[in-house]
């Protein structure tokens, strides 16, 4: 027997690095009982900053290896480098209240970073099976870091009902999975899509039947309507920084995964899978409109408004087009920076040693302690999409994109609901500077939270300048997954 | 090929007979047992048509495994299976009826197949007499698929990472063997020589 060639192991780098820190820092977090979290979590911060500078120094042409199931191209490239950051900036924000709330456990920074393994892994999958794989690895790890604050009973039933309504989902990805392999006869992505792009072939029900119940597996993930059920409760239970972590960077890894199976196997079938798409949207953009308006819990109302980002994302992706998924991206990317800055100003909600969630307790927030007013003001600004913050661009090219694709009303939909969504960004805002001042939160602020509130703040104000180049890149992305 | 046969229905029959008393057995523990035999009878069964890999795959995952585990909850937990079967007599009816649409449904099902005939059978792999289930899967495993091989490793550390968090509390009362703090012991450390009179305590 001859010996099998040596598989081109390049593409993967990234997730070698990772997974070989991963279980580094295991044994060193073993070793080390009790300050492992204090070194543990700036190296794994360390070890995500640096694979996204491999990305970003590698060439971006697509590369496959592990026999097709792994691939490497502009679009994991774009999708990677915003993943590995954003997760090194969720575990940086947590050192602190894992400390404050005595869980200061290495597991969560290490767990953080077999997730982000996964979210990258998944936006390289070229494979259901590779799909599947990567999502269970993400998703495991994510249902423990929920339930991470074991010893409070919300934590512990935000993890169990993250777990339990995962497990539904991946059942019905699973089933969407075997019906597509038992109608296509593959599980390559891109045997699927030269299958179904071809002209002669009959559109088989079955494969249809099976894209459906993906779709359905996917959205869930993304927490969108009518699969959101457990966004609030999940956002709300699990420790901050955690939501902070869910609320960001799987997302993205989620909308990646969307994005090439509809795109890439299933782009034939636009006229199949569009519909799904403008529902889920619709109903992502009113729902979190009008349920956020109730919400007095910072967590649970930035669980409403990330419901109706996604919405917005899919008005994009609705389109079908190059430019909207470009938009998508764009989209992504700064609905990452708006959550992550979001959350580290909700971490420094600090008062007397105990942190707040209401946001009522914001009142007045502009007189004690202004930069953090003034950061929590653009960061609302964007969200609620008012030029000339990033939020607006974002919401601006997806709109654009669902118009060319004569998807006027959908545009018009969105618009509207962002409107009604302005009301309870703008009321935080009225909060900070406007009403009677309460007690100020505990100074000084923590360094990292500090950070990457500000830099979140600052990426969102000088976007107008670099909107342009991020738009750009966005397209090339975009282009690796067009045929 | 008659051997093959005999042995064929006294594996079924013990199968059919162990399910059955699964769920007819009084004790619980003889329930699990009698579950384990099933498996084992079914793992016959699997040898029966050549597919060996899978035979003893039934035999280490769910006799090795599933069942030990069900021993054990049914041994550890005090559950009153009495109790719980009480008032099993009410809903008999709607088993039955749901006994009776599965049994339609595999005669509609079977029937079709048997009599109407026509129907698109996938091509099976062809079988290599000269490897074995094994070999042909580890060919596979460990080439084509072992990007997912390696990522299912992954996984299973998380979950065990996971289960380790959320369950291991660290607690004061435990003592745990430190070898190089034995080693290291000095006896001037620890033996005291004390002079005691006779007749007193120490």
């Amino acid at each position: 027997m001859t010996p099998a060639p040596l598989l081109d192991l390049m593409p993967a780098l990234p997730e070698f690095l990772l997974l070989l820190a991963g279980l580094l820092f295991l044994v060193i977090g073993v070793l080390r009982e009790g300050d492992g979290v204090r070194l543990i979590g700036p190296l794994s911060a360390l070890s995500l900053v640096i694979a996204a500078a491999i990305i970003l120094a590698s060439d971006k042409t697509a590369a496959d290896t592990f026999g097709g199931h792994f691939r490497m191209d502009a679009f994991a490239a774009f999708l990677k480098v915003l993943i590995y950051v954003g997760v090194a900036a969720a575990i940086l924000v947590s050192q602190n209240f894992l400390e404050d709330e005595r869980i200061a456990r290495f597991e969560f920074p290490l767990l953080a970073l077999f997730g982000a393994l996964g979210m990258g892994m998944m936006v390289s999958a070229n494979s259901f099976l590779a799909l599947y794989m990567s999502l269970e690895l993400q998703s495991l790890s994510v249902y423990v870091l929920a339930a991470g604050h074991r010893d409070t009973l919300r934590s512990t039933e935000a993890g169990l009902k993250y777990f339990i309504l995962g497990s539904l989902a991946s059942g019905l990805l699973l089933y969407g999975i075997s019906l597509v392999y038992g109608f296509t006869g593959t599980v390559m992505f891109d045997q699927i899509g030269s299958l179904l792009r071809d002209e002669n072939a009959s559109l088989s029900s079955g494969a249809l039947v099976g894209l459906v119940f993906i779709a359905a597996g996917i959205c869930f993930k993304l927490g969108v309507v009518p699969f959101h059920m457990w966004t609030p409760d999940v956002y709300e239970g699990a420790p901050t920084p955690v939501g902070a972590y869910i609320a960001s960077a799987p997302k993205l890894a989620a909308m990646g995964l969307l994005l090439r199976v509809l795109i890439d196997p299933f782009g034939a079938w636009v006229g199949q899978w569009q519909q799904i798409i403008v529902f889920v949207a619709i109903a992502s953009m009113l729902l979190g409109a009008f349920a956020a308006i109730m919400q007095t819990n910072f967590k649970r109302l930035m669980a409403y408004s990330g419901i109706a980002n996604i919405g917005y994302a899919l008005v994009g992706l609705a389109a079908g087009t190059r430019d909207g998924v470009d938009g998508v991206l764009v989209f992504m990317a700064i609905y990452m920076v708006m959550t992550l800055g979001t959350f580290a100003c909700i971490l420094a909600m600090r008062r007397q040693g105990s942190y707040v969630e209401d946001i009522n307790e914001l009142a007045g927030l502009s007189r004690r302690q202004p930069i953090l007013a003034l950061i929590l003001t653009i960061l609302m600004f964007s969200l609620a999409g008012i030029p000339p913050t990033a939020g607006f661009f974002g919401k601006f090219y997806v709109f654009k994109a669902a118009i060319d694709a004569n998807l006027t009303w959908l545009a018009v939909i969105g618009l509207l609901s962002s409107v009604v969504a302005c009301y309870y960004y703008l009321r935080i805002v009225k909060l900070v500077w406007f009403d009677q001042a309460a007690e100020p939160f505990d100074l000084p602020l923590r360094p990292a939270i500090g950070a990457v509130a500000g830099i979140s703040a600052i990426l969102l104000i000088v976007a107008v300048l670099a909107i342009n180049p991020l738009f750009a890149s966005a397209g090339i992305a975009a282009s690796a997954i067009f045929h | 090929m008659t051997i093959e046969l005999a042995l064929f229905y006294l594996l079924s029959a013990v199968t059919v007979g162990c399910a059955v008393m699964v769920i007819a057995s009084r004790n619980p523990v003889h329930s699990v047992l009698f579950l384990i035999l099933a498996f084992f009878n079914s793992a016959g069964l699997f040898l029966l048509l050549g597919a060996e890999f899978l035979a003893m795959i039934l035999v280490v995952v769910y006799v090795g495994a599933v069942a030990v585990l069900f021993l054990f909850v049914v041994m550890m937990l005090d559950v009153n299976f009495r109790r719980l079967r009480e008032g099993a007599r009410l809903y008999w009816p709607i088993g039955a009826l749901v006994g009776v649409i599965l049994l339609a449904e595999l005669i509609l099902v079977t029937g079709g197949w048997a009599f109407a005939g026509g129907f698109e059978t996938a091509a099976p792999i062809p079988s290599d007499p000269s490897i074995t289930n094994t070999e042909a899967l580890g060919r596979v495993i460990y080439t084509d698929y072992v990007y997912l091989f390696q990522t299912a490793g992954v996984i299973l550390l998380v979950a065990i990472i996971g289960a380790i968090m959320l369950t291991l509390r660290p607690r004061g009362t435990l003592r745990r063997q430190d070898i190089a703090e034995q080693v290291h012991r000095r006896p001037q450390d620890t033996v005291e020589l004390r002079k005691v009179d006779t007749g007193a305590g120490v």
